[in-house]
């Protein structure tokens, strides 16, 4: 019997049980912000220990930079104390940090991929829910809790409970304007927030292998979303060609010993699954949500549902949701004004979403009265971005173009909605008041129906607006 | 030596909702800090508050709740950000245990390493409880871990809590910390063994 690449990484990485039967499991790469980080360290300075193993261990800075006027010190001394304590931190432990102006500095799950720190067959830890966003590389990926975050600084392992795996097929050929972020956004639709509770999510099947690896980031990236602390897609000729050349890939005869080594990590064709779901690509169309959880979503061309159309678990919150974004049963989501369009975030704030996005802005204006932002997921990608003229089209458009980081997805700096906005944003919650305003509004979407509804003014297709597949 | 949790007993305040996200629990603006002293004040605050800081309705400022020390919630507890701040405002506002349908993975294992039990319990189960402490406020709850079960007025219901996190809780294991740095040597290997980036010189 063959086995999931889960159960091979398990397996590769479990140093001992538990005496409550967990595994002690090692933690190949390590990633720290400023927020869920300093009291991690202050956990370990009052128990006298050290960072072990500081060369697995990187550190940036994203959640609460400004993204407008980087000047220090920050308007916000509570996010500039946060800003000295991890370079302190990361400078009394020896660990490298990716400061502002290092040329590296995004946000943590952009630049781990971006670096070539992320590699296939890896467990990787970050205080940070979205780190599932790795496991694009065929690496076992999750989120931690700041407590761990001390047990990995202090050991490079943390107790771990294993998950089962659910494999998740999409089969086909995405339609024209269809991006990873509708599929994702389909599959929480259909499995619900809290369907991946317990698994780790297998992704494959003939659209997610043709997609390119920024596409399988966005994909597992909101696994999180539906549930699952981990989402994965086997390594394969996509991952390596991405990777090779990266300052932190391996190099040389190295690299060759290396993608042997990754692609013994890919789950075997006979290998066993707890679940398996197929959805067909040609059946997913531009997703956008319309309530308060990533579950809440319709295609494009929908209506937010009836509440008899619901189960009765699903009607409470359905009531709440609609409730707080001011919209009624049956009503079409296309045409509700926007005040804010946001393209950013760790799952779609890279080269790659820009780029598409900027192949259809060119020659559009953002509509009077919307506030548009753009914030590039790294430093790296603004760089490119400026230099392929993509950052140009943006502003040309209207949109203001600013500095790396995690901005208005959570609103840790000063970028937020005011009063009762509502944004056109690609970032992944819609939680109430999740983007700083307690009584914010956001609709997810991908990069491209952001930027279509930035320059309408209202929720839109973007397959019209653009003139795509027409 | 850390605290054994064989039984919490004490009233409970009812939070009904399902689904209810971490960025609720305490919203992200809270967490611009270097320690997680102060927290619980922050606790649902954006639910509890209005934007000039005035109180809403809500079960956490009834006076009818004060001073309990079990929350009582629906499933899907927990959900969104691995933010610790979450489990570590609720315990910082009083609270001695969760008790809900079902928790989110990563918040039920940031609450268990800090000594926070979450329990479940039978969708039916739950609701009576919830039913009985919002007719009675001042309802005794007792969440017993090595019978595993729950007890208020005259009812007796299972409760269910992963094993490894039981075992945990009640042997008093709950923060791993020590044991996992008895590994001791047997981590070097792994490090000597196991690739890590390296930047090519």
């Amino acid at each position: 019997m063959g086995k999931t690449l889960y159960e091979k990484v398990w397996e590769a990485h479990e140093v001992r049980k538990l005496r409550n039967g967990q595994s002690q499991l090692f933690i190949d790469l390590h990633l720290l912000h400023e927020v869920t980080s300093p009291q991690a360290f202050g956990m370990l300075k009052d128990l006298g220990l050290r960072v072990r193993y500081p060369h697995r261990t990187f550190a940036t800075v994203d959640h609460i930079v400004p993204t407008h006027d980087r000047t220090e010190p920050f308007a916000d001394p509570l996010a500039q104390s946060m800003l000295e304590a991890l370079r302190k931190n990361t400078l009394e432990h020896g660990i490298t940090f990716f400061d502002l102006g290092s040329g590296n500095q995004g946000i943590v799950h952009v630049i781990g991929p971006q670096l070539g720190l992320t590699q296939p067959g890896m467990t990787i830890a970050c205080g940070d829910s979205h780190t599932s966003t790795h496991g694009a590389f065929g690496a076992v990926a999750f989120g931690i809790g700041t407590s761990q975050v001390r047990d990995v600084l202090a050991t490079q392992t943390i107790a771990a409970q294993k998950l089962k795996v659910r494999r998740i097929n999409v089969e086909g050929r995405l339609a024209p304007g269809v991006y990873a972020k509708d599929v994702i956004l389909h599959i929480i639709r259909h499995l619900g927030v809290k369907g991946g509770l317990g698994y780790a999510y297998e992704y494959g099947g003939s659209a997610v292998e043709a997609m390119d690896m920024e596409s399988r980031m966005t994909l597992c990236n909101m696994s999180i979303e539906g549930g699952a602390r981990v989402g994965y897609v086997n390594p394969d000729e996509t991952t390596f060609r991405y990777l090779e050349g990266r300052p932190y890939s391996p190099k040389g005869a190295e690299w060759e010993e290396a993608k042997r080594r990754w692609l013994s990590f890919a789950s075997d064709p006979d290998a066993p699954y707890d679940d398996v779901v197929t959805f067909q690509a040609e059946e997913i169309a531009p997703t956008v949500t319309w309530g308060i959880t990533p579950g809440q979503a319709i295609p494009i061309d929908g209506r937010i549902p009836l509440l008899e159309e619901l189960s009765p678990e699903e009607r409470p919150v359905a009531e709440e949701a609609l409730a707080y974004m001011g919209f009624r049963p049956g009503q079409p989501i296309k045409g509700v004004p926007v005040q804010v369009a946001f393209i950013g975030s760790c799952t779609n704030a890279r080269l790659s979403d820009l780029r598409e996005v900027a192949r259809y802005l060119r020659g559009h204006r953002v509509k009077r009265g919307v506030r548009a932002l753009v914030v590039p997921g790294s430093e790296w990608v603004a760089k490119k971005a400026e230099e392929e003229g993509i950052a140009e089209v943006f502003r040309e458009a209207g949109f203001e173009w600013r500095n790396p980081g995690c901005s208005m997805c959570l609103a840790m700096n000063p970028d937020r909605l005011e009063g009762d906005e509502l944004a056109a944003s690609s970032s992944n919650r819609n939680y109430k008041g999740r983007m700083g305003s307690p009584r914010g509004r956001t609709v997810l979407m991908s990069p491209l129906m952001v930027a279509a509804a930035a320059v309408t003014g209202e929720i839109a297709d973007a397959r019209e607006v653009f003139g795509i597949g027409r | 030596m850390l605290e054994k949790f064989t039984l919490i007993r004490g009233r409970a305040v009812p939070l009904r909702g399902e689904d209810i996200d971490t960025d609720r629990i305490i919203p992200a603006r809270f967490m611009k800090a270097l320690t997680f002293e102060g927290l619980g004040q922050y606790l649902f605050y954006d639910e509890r508050f209005d934007e000039r800081g005035n109180p809403k309705p809500h079960p956490l400022n009834d006076p009818r709740y004060q001073g309990a020390s079990l929350l009582l919630v629906e499933s899907g507890f927990g959900s969104g950000s691995s933010r610790e701040h979450a489990p570590q405002a609720i315990k910082r506002a009083g609270f001695k245990a969760i008790i809900g349908e079902s928790f989110a993975e990563i918040f039920f294992g940031n609450a268990t390493a800090i000594g926070l039990p979450c329990v479940s319990l039978a969708k039916e189960d739950l609701e009576r409880l919830f039913q009985a402490v919002e007719k009675d406020p001042t309802l005794e709850i007792a969440v017993d871990l090595v019978a595993k079960e729950v007890r208020f007025a005259d009812q007796v219901v299972p409760l269910t809590l992963r094993e490894e996190a039981r075992e945990a809780l009640v042997e008093g294991l709950w923060d791993p910390i020590g044991e996992l740095l008895q590994a001791g040597e047997l981590l070097d290997a792994f490090d000597r063994k196991l690739p890590y980036p390296r930047r090519a010189e």
